[in-house]
């Protein structure tokens, strides 16, 4: 299926140079530097509080950097995310889930960025919005209010709202937490029609089954990018050992977590 | 007894104020039930009380000056809101004990400038409301405040609707929100001071959140809720104006009141969200 669709040269869809990331001080990323072409699912590993939600704030410029660049489909992080570039899907949804909306309301707000002031949905956003809800199984619920749902079915409904967007790079963090396999099948499955249409995904993950599975590339952090490429070549066992070691091999010069000084006493 | 009930509504109607009184409360219930919906969802009740507050030396001053009332109470509850935000962000306050001290500040600052300033102002009306009693250029000011209230609401209300339930998702797809924020904060102030032509600084901010609680208990759809808040709003205002001539009691007293017996009668039998409804369960 996919192989009908040749890569279409190396389009870099995200570009990061020497991005440094702190809050309050406190170093989260530390010279970062990746690229991720078009049509790719790339994976992203690291241990809790190795930075990833980090990274996936920093692509959406939600974190302010203390230095490097990003550019994402050739676009300044605004540009990008005017025009619709960009999707994220959180790893943890902060809403009201009593908040008085549906899940297709919720779906339609993907859209608002691609419409006029007035957001009033045009034919083709009603069309996008069906679509997304039957690419996650969920049109039969559309009028549920969003807290009626399950918590698997939530990000499922999260995910449809990524989807309607339309955007060519999508950065989902920790999609798989919490869901069935049934669902699980159904997210890979789809995940792996974007990447046929070109799209890239930049997923973040505990389950290296999942790296090994479906991610033709991958990036393993710790603070720092300590591999990345094609996950044949990258994703090995020392490389992984290397991730997982809870001090990061080159001295960062920073304060470091206080468990890292425990675990040397 | 028809005659009884029909003469019971229209008696007062023979006099001109309660005539104005009606219209105008209508109209500012209306447009604080409409921005009630948002302020309830949003978690904004006591913003809501801050603002109203904080306007008081905005309104003493522009009447000490002859300037439109509505703009002293821009300018303070905008203010009021920034110097929340800058302390919070500059301590390590929270939030809620910002809040109070900033609004009660302002607040304080308002009692002060009423008693010092020479003027017509009458205190208890700022404070308790005076809908009786309203001058004709308080009218025009109200009024004009409820049309630039409801159609900035309405023009913006899909992007404020984002914005209440999910700032992070409005950034991502390119949404400035602090526009938005800003926005909901001027509606805010312009609500407050009309509110507090009918009810008062001290009740205003029931107008600004009962009616919302009260139709958030009753419907799970956005455009419901604010159709069941403005009727609720509109509704606690006639009756209570009503009630307050005819037992003359206190307006702003009465048509709260109002207010809290609907949102009690929600609260007991809405039949999802209600109490007995979910002891059914
Ligand atoms: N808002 C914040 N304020 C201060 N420190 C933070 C904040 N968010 C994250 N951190 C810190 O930054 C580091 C990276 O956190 P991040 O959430 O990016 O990790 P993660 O790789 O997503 O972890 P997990 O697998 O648990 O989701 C952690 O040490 C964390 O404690
Ligand atoms: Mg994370």
């Amino acid at each position: 299926m996919e192989a009908v669709h040749a890569k279409p040269g190396p389009i870099e869809r995200i570009s990061v140079r020497n991005l440094s990331v702190d809050y309050h001080g406190i170093v989260a990323l530390h010279d970062v530097s990746l690229q991720v072409q078009a049509s790719s699912l790339c994976g992203l590993v690291g241990m809790n509080g190795a930075g990833k939600s980090t990274l996936f704030k920093a692509l959406m410029g939600f974190v302010r950097p203390s230095c490097g660049s990003i550019v994402i489909d050739g676009l300044p992080l605004r540009q990008a995310r005017r025009s619709q570039a960009v999707a994220y899907v959180p790893q943890m949804e902060s809403v009201d889930w009593n908040f008085p909306v549906n899940v297709g309301n919720v779906v339609m707000m993907g859209r608002y960025g691609g419409m006029n002031l007035l957001r009033i949905p045009r034919p083709r956003d009603h069309r996008a919005v069906r679509k997304s809800l039957e690419r996650v199984d969920l049109w039969s619920l559309r009028d549920r209010q969003i807290g009626e749902l399950s918590g698997g079915q939530r990000k499922r409904a999260f995910l449809a709202r990524a989807l309607a967007q339309g955007a060519s790079v999508l950065l989902l963090d920790e999609p798989f937490a919490g869901v069935d396999i049934r669902t699980e099948k159904l997210m890979i499955q789809l995940f792996e029609q974007f990447r046929a249409e070109g799209r890239t995904l930049l997923i973040s993950t505990h389950d290296f089954s999942h790296v090994r599975g479906f991610c033709d590339q991958v990036v393993l952090i710790n603070k720092t990018v300590m591999a990345y490429g094609d996950t044949s070549e990258v994703f090995t066992e020392e490389n992984l050992a290397r991730t997982f070691s809870t001090i990061p091999p080159h001295d960062l010069a920073l304060p470091v977590e206080d468990e890292v000084w425990l675990g040397e006493a | 007894m028809g005659g009884y009930i029909v003469g019971w509504l229209l008696e007062p109607l023979s006099h001109d104020f309660m005539v104005r009184a009606l219209l105008v409360s209508s109209l500012v219930a209306a447009v604080c039930g409409l921005l009630s919906c948002f302020m309830t969802l949003k978690g904004w009740a006591l913003m809501g009380d801050a603002v109203s507050h904080a306007v008081m030396p905005g309104v003493v001053i522009a009447y000490a000056l002859n300037l439109p009332f509505a703009l002293g109470a821009f300018v303070f509850g905008v203010g009021s809101v920034a110097v929340i935000g800058f302390v919070k962000q500059m301590t390590r306050i929270k939030e809620d004990t910002v809040i109070g001290l900033v609004f009660t500040g302002f607040f304080a600052l308002g009692l002060v400038l009423v008693s010092k300033i020479r003027s017509n102002i009458d205190l208890t009306h700022i404070l308790f409301g005076n809908v009786l009693g309203i001058s004709d250029s308080d009218i025009q000011q109200t009024v004009l405040i409820s049309a630039a209230v409801l159609v900035l609401l309405m023009v913006f209300r899909r992007d404020l609707i984002l914005f209440c339930f999910d700032p992070t998702h409005a950034r991502s797809i390119g949404i400035n929100t602090g526009v938005l924020y800003y926005l909901l904060l001027s509606v805010l102030s312009l609500a407050a001071v009309a509110g507090l032509q009918t009810v008062g600084i001290i009740l205003v901010v029931a107008m600004l959140v009962t009616p919302g609680a009260t139709a958030h208990l009753l419907t799970d759809r956005f455009d419901r809720m604010v159709w069941i808040a403005v009727v609720s709003a509109m509704l606690s205002s006639l009756v209570g104006i009503y009630w307050s001539y005819w037992m003359d009691a206190s307006t702003a007293g009465c048509i709260v009141l109002t207010q809290t017996g609907l949102f009690l009668l929600s609260f007991l039998f809405a039949p999802r969200h209600g109490v007995l409804a979910q002891q059914r369960r």
